[in-house]
């Protein structure tokens, strides 16, 4: 199992973010989170990461997750880093280069070239010198993606990785997940479009702060357990969830 | 030649250096959005002073140095209790504290009389960069101001790269073991170093101006942080000459019979250098349409 999470529980102030949420991912396994804004999701990924601290038990490869950081690479929500800092793309994926490069931070020829192979996984070899502002949202989305591509990782927990971006980049992206997954990594994550689960994912964690329903797509992602995640208003209109959009925020 | 080495230079060295030890935080704490963070360090340091010279009784720098830096590290904590305990953002909390700091350095230093000793208000915000001359041997502030920068410039060197990962991407530079807590606290400490060392040869004004306004208008102009950091170290530098010579030129130029305080001129020469610059990049990205 790459991540098994207990009774994960999150309080900010009075809001119950995370009530007892559980659930499991097997190695090799494409795990999209789904449920209705507010449901805590992000804050999953985030407390899963020990980012906040919620109460309940996370075990990643058996173990415990502090010591598995250097194989779980975290791609968060791209609206969470301001993108006029004054950084060149390449200087982002090198970030995925830290645990190797260590505090002075010598970046050798390999490592350079390492950092690139990762850019140009995601199509964006071209762009390694362009400040990172001059990009639009779905090319600043598969620089993140390019950043935990460089960590080497092999479990990869992605917050909203299609929010915003255009359908080219989400293609780019559905197949470097794929040929990751084909390679033996696990993925994790967070989406929005009810309509492309069965299309990229092979497992569902349906949740609404506490689990709902998780499994594989075909067995789990049902009419009543929908329903039972987002409530009788989903069944009424079922697009009105994709407008509304991936805005969902923990208070803190 | 001799004049110009004895009483114009120690200053100029002065608040060349004051303004590179606050330019190093400085373009950090802009990045962060915690650019208010240089006005409240550069203020609560009055109170710091008035209460380490009650304290002590002693005017020596090291006494009033120690006095600030006390001070800067109880309103860093202060700011921190506030923002969560009051529920402000951060702006709204340095500002609380800052202002109440600085009005009680204030209220000290008129009730208790100290304000007979070399410490009153007009030189806390001004300084008195020109009485800071060659007597000899080089006034005290040019040596510690000196040491510093420099260590300020290495330990920024040393840290860099977790420094600007922590910087652009908080959440990220966590899961990479980064140390983010620490070095948003060791940012706060540099800044009341700086600010303290700043102060207590150039003022308020001019540190609060220096932690700010050169790291602003590099940042307008550059592409790269290094760039944008190496552009802020000429900006200060070019300001704080450049201030100093119109503060006690300007006025002889055009007939008047007094100079300037050098401190002032200094951060409006920074000001002004910031409205160019801000004019220089909107025509730049005019002209890249």
């Amino acid at each position: 199992m790459a991540l098994r999470v207990q009774g994960l529980t999150l309080r900010y102030n009075e809001v119950l973010a995370l009530d007892g949420a559980s659930a499991q991912f097997p190695i090799g396994s494409m795990t999209a989170i789904i449920g209705p804004n507010g449901a805590g999701k992000s804050t999953f990924l985030k407390s899963v990461l020990g980012l906040v601290a919620a109460a309940g038990t996370v075990a990643a490869f058996g173990g415990p997750v502090a010591q598995s950081m250097p194989r779980i690479a975290y791609v968060p929500q791209r609206a969470a880093v301001d993108w006029s800092f004054p950084v060149r793309v390449i200087d982002v994926v090198l970030m995925g280069c830290y645990r190797k490069t260590g505090l002075l931070g010598l970046i050798d020829a390999a490592t350079s070239a390492h950092a690139m192979a990762a850019l140009a996984r995601v199509g964006m070899q071209d762009f390694a010198r362009r400040q990172i502002g001059a990009l639009s949202g779905g090319q600043q989305q598969r620089v993140f993606l390019a950043r935990a591509l460089a960590q080497g990782a092999d479990l990869f927990l992605l917050d909203e990785p299609f929010a915003g971006v255009d359908a080219a980049t989400e293609a780019a992206i559905i197949a470097v997940l794929k040929a990751l997954r084909k390679d033996g990594a696990t993925i994790i994550a967070v989406h929005h479009d009810l309509s492309s689960v069965a299309a990229y994912f092979d497992r569902v964690l349906l949740m609404n702060r506490r689990t709902v329903a998780e499994g594989p797509v075909a067995t789990t992602f049902t009419r009543a357990a929908l329903a039972q995640a987002y409530g009788p208003a989903l069944m009424l209109d079922p697009t009105d969830l994709r407008s509304e959009g991936p805005t969902e925020r923990p208070a803190a | 030649m001799d004049e110009f080495l004895l009483f114009s230079l120690p200053p100029m060295l002065i608040a060349s250096l004051a303004a590179i030890a606050c330019v190093l935080p400085g373009n950090f704490l802009l990045l962060s959005r915690r650019a208010m963070l240089g006005d409240a360090m550069s203020h609560v340091v009055l109170p710091g002073i008035v209460a380490a010279f009650l304290l002590t009784g002693s005017g020596s720098g090291v006494v009033m140095g120690a006095g600030a830096l006390a001070a800067a590290g109880l309103s860093a904590l202060l700011i921190e209790w506030v923002t969560r305990r009051a529920r402000l953002e951060p702006g709204a909390a340095m500002a609380v504290v800052f202002t109440t700091m600085f009005a009680l350095g204030v209220v000290l230093l008129e009730t208790t009389g100290t304000s007979g000793v070399h410490l009153d208000v007009e030189h806390a915000l001004y300084g008195n960069l020109e009485s800071l001359i060659w007597l000899g041997g080089p006034p005290p502030e040019l040596l510690r101001l000196a040491l510093i920068a420099t260590g300020l410039a290495l330990a920024l060197r040393l840290i860099w790269r977790p420094l600007v990962l922590a910087t652009f991407d908080p959440v990220f530079a966590q899961t990479q073991g980064i140390p983010v807590g620490w070095l948003r606290a060791g940012l706060t400490a540099a800044t009341a170093l700086a600010a303290v060392a700043a102060f207590q040869a150039v003022g308020s004004i001019l540190t609060i101006a220096m932690l700010i306004c050169p790291a602003a208008s590099a940042r307008l102009l550059t592409r790269t942080l290094p760039a944008q950091i190496m552009a802020s170290l000429g900006f200060a530098v070019a300001s704080a000459l450049l201030g100093y010579v119109l503060a006690g030129y300007a006025p002889l130029w055009l007939g008047l019979p007094f100079t300037l305080s050098a401190s002032g001129m200094i951060a409006t020469v920074s000001g002004l250098l910031l409205a160019l610059s801000a004019l220089i990049a909107s025509h730049l990205a005019r002209a890249a349409l």
